[in-house]
């Protein structure tokens, strides 16, 4: 079962380790972890997606909520929220199977960033979902690289996870 | 005074949240990188105690917060001091210790170019400690210190480390201490949800075969006279795990002692058999349950912790509840109703008759039957500080608890090596206690440098060492799991103790003989300064009840 946290974070240096090494310390999987700064600069936001059944959810959620880091932690699986990734994928393409790429990239309403002799460089971004069946397209050309940033994720409406919906480190 | 024109620096504003907090005490060894701080700490009425070893500084100052229940602080230098600190560090975080541990760091400029000394503590300490902090501005300082405490000594306590680089710790600070601690992220519960005391208030009206279950939460919380009143008040017995010891006194008649793979019969087969398991502060420890899956098979769970995140990490829980143990159990009281358990109690009469706490047949000088004449001299009250190995399961089980805050071990990390510091620590926090020492030849070996820093304090440490030249728990796995191949366990190079302690000033004594232990004990506690008792037994003692890997508790091996 995967599930999608959404963490906000004291915008510290070594914050991120902290929270990588509880995941590794004790034994969980993350899937994807992303991090970048809040509307408040003294916050970041993570959005980590974990792999695991209830009571190891449970664990990770109540292990996190323990960092004095954590300001904020809210499971947002359940909440209908936007969830996007970015990806980089450098293809190859000789010039004859440009065309049938530029479809390709279409069809994911992708762009394309770069152009080489022989390889282009794609910009996607969409749920996990699309971005796989992206690269699965691209794949028979020959992917060369693949960079994603992992999901990042935002509650629809006028909902926010932000500080003032709960100020303790507690809630789960 | 007078001094009032010395520059503040980042070190002296160290030492004015030190004095704030109340701090008379610390543990410590000095270096380069930390002599900013020792310079400042010389200007102040704080008394520092020089150890041998720096992981001693943090187990004593961890023995001092145990005993006194306040804050223990230690000091260390950079590289080598630091990592020195380690396992006392780890020690700490498992029992949940309030200690903070300033370590020197290289300068700023120098941090992470592999400086002589220099180590990353704070990566190192990241998964041992409850928090640590780098501090790079000197600004910040004053609040690192003060939320430190803060942290250390609040919520589930655990072992806080501040690493200061030298250039900081010199740097002028104008900042002054906060008034306040502020940390959005850190919040503890303290005062249980009131739809759970109720639940739990209803869970004890219906249960017929109740058992409290007390930790070291009730302990470091000092609930232990509301864990009496509720005990008495429904007629529940009480066993308690190893940093529970003491949380209830032994000698009430509703006390079973402790549970576990080495705990006393009548508390394992109580809770095989109770219908509701109350937890007040404990983990439920993988040496506490046993096989998990057969744990408490007719109970329903209650769990009361401070820490959320404890309760359901172990066992399945029926009931949680968060929240400080004397809160809750305050919150409870008036909630729940007297009740009484005639036939529940009875059967608890019966296991105990049936199942009492025996050792079997042995050598010479029976160990637990040394530790039960102590427990008689001193009358539960002495703080006992302890090694790991058989010694400390006896001490644990065969001693007779009264009172909080008089066990002292390493329970969650078990480790060898942390009874001297601890006891030197524990009789520098409590001058008007006796402090005994129950110890193994092998333990004490890992830190018997420490007589050194016990001596050159004065301290009247009993000192009461068990000693069979061996690691005689590993030789005891070895007999169970091993096929009684006895391998790495048997010292054929130790010293001679008595004469050992005495080089350093102190006194030591023999036993050899049964009828030589009382009058060595008394002499023992007659005597002002140190004393050292080479108490000699046999390799082949064991820890009795033994319950064996993947057994229910109720399924131990007792003395023939
Ligand atoms: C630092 C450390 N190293 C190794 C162990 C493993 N260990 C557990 S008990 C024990 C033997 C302890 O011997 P001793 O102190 O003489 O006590 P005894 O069991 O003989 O009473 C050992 C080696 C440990 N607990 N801690």
């Amino acid at each position: 079962m995967k599930r999608t946290l959404s963490v906000l974070v004291e915008n510290r240096p070594g914050v991120l380790t902290r929270v990588a090494g509880l995941f590794s310390r004790r034994g969980y999987n993350i899937d994807s972890l992303a991090v970048g700064r809040t509307e408040n600069p003294s916050i970041s936001r993570m959005t980590i997606v974990v792999d695991g059944d209830e009571q190891i959810i449970e664990q990770v959620c109540k292990q996190l909520n323990k960092l004095i880091d954590v300001i904020k932690l809210s499971d947002i699986t359940d909440d209908p929220h936007v969830g996007r990734e970015l990806m980089l994928i450098k293809v190859n393409a000789e010039p004859a199977v440009r065309g049938e790429i530029m479809q390709i990239v279409d069809i994911f309403r992708a762009r394309i960033v770069d152009i080489a002799r022989n390889s282009l460089i794609i910009e996607a971004t969409g749920d996990a979902d699309k971005i796989d069946a992206l690269e699965n397209a691209l794949r028979p050309f020959g992917i060369r690289e693949v960079v994603r940033t992992g999901k990042i994720a935002m509650l629809r409406g006028a909902k926010t996870k932000g500080m003032e919906a709960s100020g303790d480190g507690t809630g789960d | 005074m007078g001094q009032e024109t010395r520059m503040r620096t980042g070190a002296r504003a160290v030492m004015e949240v030190l004095e704030a907090e109340g701090v008379e005490l610390v543990f410590g060894y000095p270096g380069g990188a930390v002599l900013p701080l020792y310079h400042e700490l010389a200007q102040t009425s704080i008394r520092h105690v020089l150890v041998r070893h720096e992981q001693n500084a943090v187990h004593a100052a961890s023995g001092y917060a145990r005993t006194s229940g306040r804050t223990g602080v230690c000091f260390a230098t950079s590289g080598p001091g630091a990592t020195n600190l380690v396992t006392g560090i780890a020690t700490a975080y498992m029992d949940s210790v309030p200690v903070v541990i300033f370590t020197g760091q290289v300068p700023t400029s120098m941090v992470g170019s592999d400086a002589f000394q220099e180590t990353d503590i704070t990566g190192i300490t990241l998964p041992i400690t409850k928090h640590n902090y780098l501090v790079k501005d000197v600004d910040e300082l004053p609040r690192i210190v003060k939320e430190a405490f803060y942290i250390a000594g609040t919520g589930r306590p655990g072992p806080v480390l501040i690493d200061i680089p030298k250039d900081v710790a010199l740097a002028p600070c104008q900042t002054p201490i906060p008034e306040k601690v502020e940390l959005r992220g850190y919040k503890p519960t303290y005062q249980g949800h009131p739809g759970q005391l109720r639940a739990l208030a209803r869970l004890l009206k219906e249960a017929r075969r109740p058992l409290l279950f007390a930790g070291g939460g009730v302990i470091a919380s000092g609930a232990e006279g509301y864990l009496r009143e509720l005990a008495e008040k429904i007629q529940a017995p009480v066993a308690t795990s190893l940093t529970g010891l003491g949380a209830f006194p032994e000698d009430h008649p509703l006390s079973l002692g402790m549970v576990g793979l080495h705990g006393k019969p009548c508390a394992n087969h109580a809770v095989m058999e109770c219908d509701l398991l109350v937890g007040l502060g404990v983990r439920f420890d993988d040496r506490v349950t046993g096989a998990v899956e057969k744990f408490a098979p007719q109970a329903k769970i209650a769990h009361v912790d401070i820490d959320p995140a404890e309760i359901g990490k172990n066992v399945r829980v029926d009931l949680p509840l968060v929240g400080d143990i004397g809160c809750v159990l305050k919150e409870l009281l008036p909630l729940v109703e007297p009740a009484r358990h005639p036939v529940w109690l009875e059967r608890i009469k019966t296991l105990r008759n049936n199942y009492p706490l025996t050792y079997g047949p042995g050598g010479e000088v029976r160990p637990q039957w040394v530790i039960e004449r102590l427990g008689e001299m001193t009358r539960g009250r002495a703080i006992i500080a302890t090694d790991v190995g058989q010694h400390q399961m006896w001490a644990a089980l065969f001693y007779g608890y009264t009172e909080p805050r008089t066990f002292i071990s390493s329970c969650g990390l078990g480790t060898m090596g942390y009874g001297l510091p601890a006891a030197i620590g524990a009789a520098l926090a409590c001058p008007d206690k006796q402090v005994w020492l129950i110890t193994g030849d092998g333990s004490f070996q890992m830190a018997m440098a420490e007589i050194g820093t016990a001596v050159e304090q004065g301290l009247p440490l009993k000192i009461l060492l068990f000693n069979n030249e061996s690691l005689a728990m590993v030789r005891q796995l070895q007999h169970f799991y091993y096929d009684k191949r006895y391998t790495a366990v048997k010292f054929t190079g130790n010293p001679d103790f008595v004469r050992l302690v005495e080089c350093y000033g102190a006194k030591g004594l023999r036993i050899t003989k049964q009828e030589e232990v009382v009058p060595v004990l008394a002499q023992a506690m007659q005597e002002e300064c140190l004393v050292l008792i080479d108490c000699r037994i046999s390799e082949e003692e064991m820890v009795y009840p033994m319950v064996l890997n993947g057994a229910a508790l109720n399924e131990m091996l007792l003395p023939e």
